[in-house]
């Protein structure tokens, strides 16, 4: 059965020391549809992924499937930047290091525009970065990352009878709330969605142009700053 | 009902009051539209965890910059934070102060970090004033039957 139970909806884990912000996030999210499950630190969020220190991409897990690992199936995680003891960055750099949690994408929420901080992220495999407040419209774009993280799991826990093309999207409905706040003032241009799925694994890949960047600073340039 | 009618335009000035003079900025209508029949009480919960937050924090500030020797970088944490929940629930001004007062703590400059402490208190108060008072209306609205105008 394993998976079945949450076939239709996405599970999103929220990491942030901000009772605030966990709220705001863990509303957003709601709102969205999606399962929340919020922390407040990164060790906590480890240990609800369950996490184990010696659960390294370069150890060989060949016959174990991934899901076994996980305590309860997380198909995102959302995590602030700047926390005590684990930064966002670092709770980043463990999943992916996680030969059972590496296919989780991870987007990272920060109040700060920092260019260095905002590659840093990126080039560790963060699928996106968020500059907080976060916004419904910064919500809407975690749609894609959400269906290949799944999409990912169905493929790797099944056998391979089939090409992943023709697998059934878990939600077939059409996106829920694309861009239903016209007037804005942070402008989240540039086909979002297009760019976030050029992005595969994001390990090897740096930024490829500056403008898949620009709409994360939410209207802000690099340059400006 | 007029009486609603009434309440409803007070609350419209008001509220536009708080945009115009800076109090408010957009991130309060965002909060405002996250709240809905099945989370009617969004807005007021999470401003009463500001208000909670705030107060904490201030009084951790006037302890840390009391200190003999002052830990600006601790100082410097707790402004981060301010800023970060006060920019969550849209009190700009707050927020604006709490930029300010960071660079007074990368100065390490006492003095202006003692000044912009003074500043940061101020304007929560202020806000937090303007808050309850906004916050009511929007209750006695309710209580006359009528829906709270949601300003864009």
């Amino acid at each position: 059965m394993g998976m079945a139970a949450s076939d239709s909806q996405f599970h999103v884990l929220a990491v942030d020391d901000s009772l605030i912000d966990r709220k705001l996030i863990e509303r957003l999210l709601k709102t969205s549809s999606y399962i929340v499950t919020t922390v407040d630190s990164g060790s906590k969020a480890l240990e609800f992924l369950g996490w184990h220190e010696d659960d390294r991409r370069n150890t060989d897990e060949t016959s174990v499937s991934p899901q076994n690992h996980q305590e309860v199936e997380v198909n995102l995680v959302i995590t602030d930047y700047c926390m005590p003891e684990m930064t966002g960055y670092d709770l980043l750099k463990k999943i992916k290091e996680s030969s059972s949690l590496r296919n989780i994408p991870v987007v990272i929420m920060s109040s700060e525009n920092v260019p260095s901080r905002i590659n840093r992220c990126l080039e560790e495999g963060a699928e996106e970065f968020f500059l907080k407040p976060v916004r419904l419209s910064d919500v809407n774009k975690l749609k894609p990352h959400l269906m290949k993280g799944k999409k990912q799991e169905i493929h790797e826990s099944t056998p391979p009878q089939s090409p992943p093309s023709q697998l059934p999207t878990p939600q077939s409905s059409p996106p829920q709330s694309q861009l239903q706040q016209p007037p804005q003032p942070q402008e989240q241009q540039q086909q979002p969605s297009q760019s976030s799925n050029n992005k595969r694994k994001g390990m090897d890949e740096g930024l490829s142009s500056p403008d898949r960047t620009r709409p994360r600073y939410n209207g802000l340039t690099m340059v400006s700053n | 009902m007029e009486i609603v009618g009434q309440l409803q335009k007070q609350y419209v000035d008001f509220i536009n009051s708080l945009f115009r003079e800076g109090y408010l900025d957009d991130q309060y209508v965002q909060l405002q539209k996250l709240q809905d029949d099945s989370n009617p009480e969004f807005v007021v919960e999470v401003v009463s965890i500001f208000f909670e937050d705030s107060e904490k924090l201030l009084n951790d500030l006037a302890s840390s910059l009391q200190q003999q020797v002052v830990d600006f970088k601790k100082v410097d944490g707790y402004v981060h934070q301010f800023k970060g929940s006060s920019s969550s629930v849209g009190a700009q001004r707050v927020k604006n102060a709490c930029v300010a007062f960071r660079n007074f703590c990368d100065e390490k400059n006492l003095d202006g970090c003692s000044r912009f402490l003074n500043l940061v208190k101020q304007e929560f108060y202020l806000v937090k004033n303007k808050l309850e008072t906004l916050l009511r209306l929007e209750q006695q609205i309710l209580q006359a039957g009528g829906t709270v105008p949601l300003i864009e």
